[in-house]
């Protein structure tokens, strides 16, 4: 028994699997002492008061009120004992520390979906990073399903029309399948995932690369709706605070200190990088943080860019 | 009346018309009945298993495809839950021994009793027929919303569930007023058989938690058939209230299938250690006391659903203080032998199988009450193994164990003993083997419904298979002897365990239509043995194959009850 499991139990990678393990292998020894007794008393008896003559008769037992106190107390004590630890151990278990990092999860027939906070999404493959809390916020398209790592010893019903939530620590380098533990259909069996637990460096470079697979025009795309630029920016030629985007490629544009630009690839660069180099006129300057460009990859920027080009 | 009961009026010779049989009033026939068509399910359902545990030799694809082993273990549950387990001791053993054991020649209502049966027949014939009509598929607990889009069969297995349920709540209703108005003189509560006192508590869950599941599955018919958007999702329903509904009823249930068990164990023990039961009364009332604890616990099955986490805390405590009768329980049986005088027949090797089973069933489930752990045990295999101890440990080997008391007062005759008891090691073996590797596979984290799994689970769940063999080997040895020993068995005493209720000290061999000559008066306890040693004068008594000992009632006359 240990971190590295035991015949009942998988090996423990997350920062709770082993106190949901001692009260496992305390459970388990406990029973074992009262199980071997119960047989144990129950053989000796049987070998002990074997009936010898068919004509004799035992004299009737008694009550004996003390045993039977005994027998309701001791294990009232026992199981209120057990509670006790237990609730503790599912008060860790319920409350994510509130500087999770969080991952959408969408279960659907038959896989998972994983969504990070930068837009990445992954199917069945899970990444996080070592030693930092993450909360997992579920949700399911369909039917029930239901997530369950054995390694972390967590599990929850993934439901449709609710947020359910599970966290952990992974505290362990490796691979861990997700299961479907609610029964879904005919592919049930088949809804598994893997969680790579990660050094922190590697899950950000891994999340870094995850757009390289995605077309640019579908990155950008998805990283406008996720920065919300539409807040500001109309694309349909409507006025909202900041300059409509759509035919923006290639026209003219007068600035506020009155000369023009052109608005080429550069221009839209500069304009996501460093809002404030160049301000149309009619416009306020300072309202877009600067922040939000500085945060996007290489290749965000550049599929932002295609997108902004590619709207009429 | 002579002493040979093959020329004597008995209950089974005294009209042999199919008629007879078929709208009998009788409650002995009635059980012979349930006993005929729940034996026939039990191999139905039994067969299924053993498909589920051959497609589950190995990994991948053996021997069919997903959506038939999805439907093979569908049906398993269904059946077994539903027109197995439920019903099997009550309607079985209960409707047989429960009249004579109260000294009363029928049920209260014995038009009831048979309506009980056809609406039970009727119930089950629905279930089957939704295979006319497709798929039926996920899982006996239904879980919306997937059940709901399974298709129209769910119709037909709701409905069936439904009709089955008032079959269930009849015979309740039956069994709570045979037993509080037809009581023999001097027949007192507390020298009642614990066997009566369970299935008094056993009625009392099936009359007030039935109709809950019967609303339940009557909502979730509706919510196919119309839509109403009280479950599903899709429709702003609320999918985790079904799950509320459903184990509203259904923990309850369980309680209804393991109650009575722990009635036929009290009697086994009683007679084959020829002791008073230890604290007879708390036996009785604890019964009770789980009877309606068992109604405020059914939020463990949730612990993981979705449900908050303070119930989820109440539901935690309130299953560790249930817990506690039941294991008194155990230590009472156990007690009960000490300085007793005990023999090892067929049916007391399955009351000591039961203890030993049982006992793994409860202390799993102590762990299955411990949130933490309980979320990570919820809906592996260990669950699987958890109720599989429960349910066959428990109820199915105490109904075997019942089967085997009963057998020589329902039929007359005596099974071959030596088989009987190789059959009672091939079934401990073949259980063991079959479900003690699943604690490990489900502990490990292989989820239960499973069709295929990853290869680290193989070794396990081939043990597992060859288990299932074992265990199907000792069921058809049984179904073997005792069908051989109605046409080649020896004739059974009147009392051939030596029992003190009244279905064996006052009744014939074969009992008669109304079961007793004269009422009887009840003089002692269901277990004063010290009181009776006139049973157990002369002859060895209670070993169950001569067909010649005390107390034979056709030579000697009654013995004092």
């Amino acid at each position: 028994m240990g971190e590295n499991g035991s015949v009942f139990l998988p090996e423990a990678s997350s920062s709770f699997a082993s106190e949901v393990d001692a009260l496992f292998n305390f459970v388990l020894a406990v029973s074992t002492v009262f199980f071997i007794a119960v047989v144990g008393t129950m053989i000796y008896f049987v070998i002990r008061y074997r009936r010898r003559s068919h004509s004799f008769v035992p004299a009737p037992g008694k009550d004996s009120r003390l045993l039977e106190l005994v027998s309701i107390v001791f294990p009232t004590i026992l199981v209120l004992i057990l509670f006790t630890w237990g609730f503790q151990v599912f008060i860790t278990l319920s409350t994510a520390p509130p500087d999770s990092y969080e991952i959408r999860v969408r279960g659907k027939q038959w896989f998972w979906e994983f969504e990070y906070p930068n837009g990445v999404v992954t199917v069945n493959e899970m990444y996080v990073p070592l030693n930092k809390p993450v909360r997992l916020k579920m949700s399911a398209e369909d039917v029930l399903h239901s997530f369950f790592v054995p390694e972390f010893r967590v599990k929850h019903d993934v439901i449709p029309n609710r947020y359910t939530t599970v966290w952990f620590e992974a505290t362990k380098a490796g691979e861990y399948r997700i299961y479907c533990t609610e029964y879904c259909g005919t592919q049930h069996s088949a809804m598994l995932g893997m969680v790579h637990a990660v050094p922190e460096a590697e899950f950000n470079t891994w999340l870094q690369n995850q757009d390289q697979d995605i077309p640019l025009l579908d990155l950008g795309e998805r990283i406008f709706s996720q920065y919300a630029c539409n807040a500001c920016h109309a694309i349909d030629g409507t006025r909202k605070i900041g300059p409509q985007l759509n035919g923006l490629a290639g026209i003219t544009r007068t600035l506020d200190d009155g000369s023009t630009v052109v608005a080429d690839d550069s221009y839209i660069r500069e304009s996501i990088l460093d809002p404030n180099a160049k301000v149309v006129d009619g416009f306020a300057p300072g309202l877009m943080p600067a922040a939000l460009g500085a945060s996007l990859t290489p290749r965000q920027l550049d599929g932002l860019l295609e997108y902004i080009k590619s709207l009429e | 009346m002579s002493a040979d009961a093959s020329t004597s009026v008995n209950y089974l010779n005294h009209d042999r018309s199919i008629k007879s049989w078929l709208l009998t009033l009788d409650h002995k026939r009635i059980g012979i009945l349930y006993l005929v068509v729940i034996s026939l399910v039990f191999l139905g359902a039994g067969i299924l298993a053993l498909f589920i545990r051959l497609e589950q030799i190995a990994p991948g694809q053996d021997i069919m495809g997903p959506d038939a082993y999805n439907q093979i273990f569908t049906i398993h549950g269904v059946l077994m839950v539903f027109a197995f387990i439920i019903p099997a001791i009550p309607a079985i053993l209960g409707n047989f021994v429960l009249p004579m054991q109260l000294g009363a020649k029928d049920v209260a209502f014995p038009r009831l009793n048979l309506l009980s049966f056809y609406l039970y027949v009727g119930g089950a014939l629905i279930v089957l027929s939704a295979l006319l009509v497709g798929r039926i598929d996920g899982g006996w607990t239904f879980y919306a919303p997937y059940s709901i889009r399974v298709g129209d069969s769910i119709l037909f297995v709701t409905m069936g569930v439904f009709v089955m349920g008032f079959s269930s709540i009849l015979t309740g209703v039956n069994f709570i007023v045979t037993i509080h108005k037809m009581r023999a003189p001097g027949l007192t509560w507390n020298r009642l058989p614990l066997f009566v006192w369970s299935l008094y508590s056993t009625a009392i869950v099936q009359v007030l938690a039935t109709p809950v599941i019967g609303i339940t599955v009557l909502l979730l018919f509706l919510e196919r058939l119309l839509g109403i958007g009280i479950f599903d999702p899709a429709l702003g329903g609320d999918p985790v209230l079904f799950q509320h509904f459903f184990w509203f009823y259904s923990h309850p249930a369980v309680y209804v299938m393991i109650l009575p068990a722990f009635g036929i164990i009290s009697e086994l023990i009683g007679t084959f250690s020829r002791h008073r039961i230890f604290g007879y009364r708390f036996v009785a009332l604890s019964s009770i006391a789980i009877a309606f604890l068992g109604a405020l616990v059914w939020g463990h099955h949730l612990f993981v659903a979705g449900q908050s986490a303070l119930a989820s805390t109440v539901f935690s405590l309130l299953t560790f203080l249930i817990g506690i009768p039941t294991g008194v329980k155990v230590v009472n049986w156990v007690v009960t032998m000490h300085q007793g005088s005990i023999q090892l027949r067929t049916p007391m090797l399955y009351a000591l199988m039961f203890l030993i089973l049982f006992s793994i069933g409860g202390f799993t489930g102590i762990m299955l009450g411990v949130l933490p752990i309980d979320i990570h045990l919820h809906d592996t295999y260990f669950i699987v193994a958890h109720f599989h101890y429960v349910m066959v440990g428990g109820n199915v080997i105490a109904a075997l164990g019942g089967l085997h008391y009963w057998w020589p007062k329902i039929t007359g005759k005596i099974f071959n003993e030596t088989l009987g008891r190789i059959a009672a090691g091939l079934i401990f073996v073949g259980f063991n083997l079959t479900f003690f590797p699943q604690f490990i596979t489900g502990s490990r984290g292989m989820p239960r419904r499973y069709y295929d799994y990853p290869v680290e689970f193989e070794s396990l769940n081939q043990l597992s298979t060859y288990g299932s063999w074992v265990l199907a080997a000792g069921m058809f040895l049984i179904a073997g002897y005792l069908l051989h020993s109605l046409f080649k068995g020896k004739k059974a005493s009147a009392n051939p365990w030596g029992s003190l209720t009244l279905e064996w000290t006052h009744t014939n061999r074969l009992p008669i239509p109304h079961n007793f000559e004269r009422t009887p008066i009840v003089t002692r306890g269901a277990y004063d043995f010290h009181l009776a040693k006139d049973l157990f004068k002369d002859e060895p008594s209670g070993n169950g194959v001569d067909s010649h000992q005390v107390p034979d009632l056709e030579q000697e006359g009654r013995p004092e009850a």
